[in-house]
């Protein structure tokens, strides 16, 4: 199973519907690394509305996604956080400090806009 | 007590097997949002830790329902190599799997109860209690 990564522009676009295990993660990773150094990317959007649960492990896979991309030159902001993961990522001790996030996939796309002025 | 419904944890995806089985019976107990989360991210830890560092075992359900508790008791065992120090796998950011080290002890934090045996080149058995509200 692999997630769709669509290009917008400048922009890639991810929206996770389906339930995640370790291996579509990594894949995943790896995935949007080659997207943004085949396109040339200089922003992503992943949008987490439809997932109503994110572990360590895939916390870990998110947040290093996030770090590998910054390395790169693009910037990554996570949007839709449901607010019972937002409880359970704290009970888990994960805070994501820097990670950049956005309420839903519009304001996500405003702030990218804002903070690259593209 | 009632019965247990058990999930043998081999493969990487009965980690997820598990985790949706577990929200699927708390859901139905009446367990709000916010707590299947806690549950279901419970089971995902557990069976994790299972398959990372002892191969193969089993996540059990018990549904408690008296008078005075209901809630959902998750059991995970396995026959893996234990752990030493209890103590310091259940400090924050401690893994030795390259993990975030946030399992165990995040796993207490989102549960009520907690309690944990293990035995080194025996194995470890977890046991959790979520009460319902």
């Amino acid at each position: 199973m692999r997630i769709p990564i669509l290009k917008l522009h400048n922009y890639l676009l991810i929206s996770i519907q389906t339930e995640i295990d370790d291996q579509t993660a990594i894949q995943f990773q790896e995935d949007l690394l080659d997207k943004i150094h085949k396109n040339g990317s200089t922003g992503v959007v992943i949008d987490l509305t439809s997932v109503d649960i994110i572990d360590s492990f895939i916390a870990k896979v998110l947040g290093d996604v996030v770090t590998m991309s910054d390395l790169m030159g693009a910037k990554v902001v996570l949007t839709g956080i449901q607010p019972a993961v937002a409880v359970t990522l704290l009970d888990l001790g994960i805070h994501l400090k820097n990670v950049s996030t956005a309420l839903n996939l519009e304001q996500g796309l405003i702030k990218l806009y804002q903070e690259l002025g593209e | 007590m009632q019965p247990q419904s058990c999930v043998n944890i081999k493969k990487e995806w009965d980690i997820v097997g598990a985790r949706q089985l577990g929200r699927d019976i708390a859901k139905k107990l009446g367990f709000r949002t916010v707590d299947q989360a806690r549950i279901a991210t419970t089971i995902s830890e557990l069976a994790r830790n299972i398959y990372l560092y002892a191969d193969h075992g089993q996540i059990c359900f018990e549904v408690i329902n008296t008078v005075e508790h209901k809630g959902i008791c998750i059991i995970a065992v396995d026959v893996g190599p234990g752990m030493e120090d209890i103590g310091q796998a259940l400090e924050d950011g401690y893994s030795t799997s390259g993990g975030l080290g946030a399992g165990l002890p995040g796993v207490k934090r989102l549960m009520d109860e907690f309690d944990i045996q293990t035995e080194v080149g025996k194995g470890t058995r977890v046991k959790v209690i979520k009460w319902l509200r």
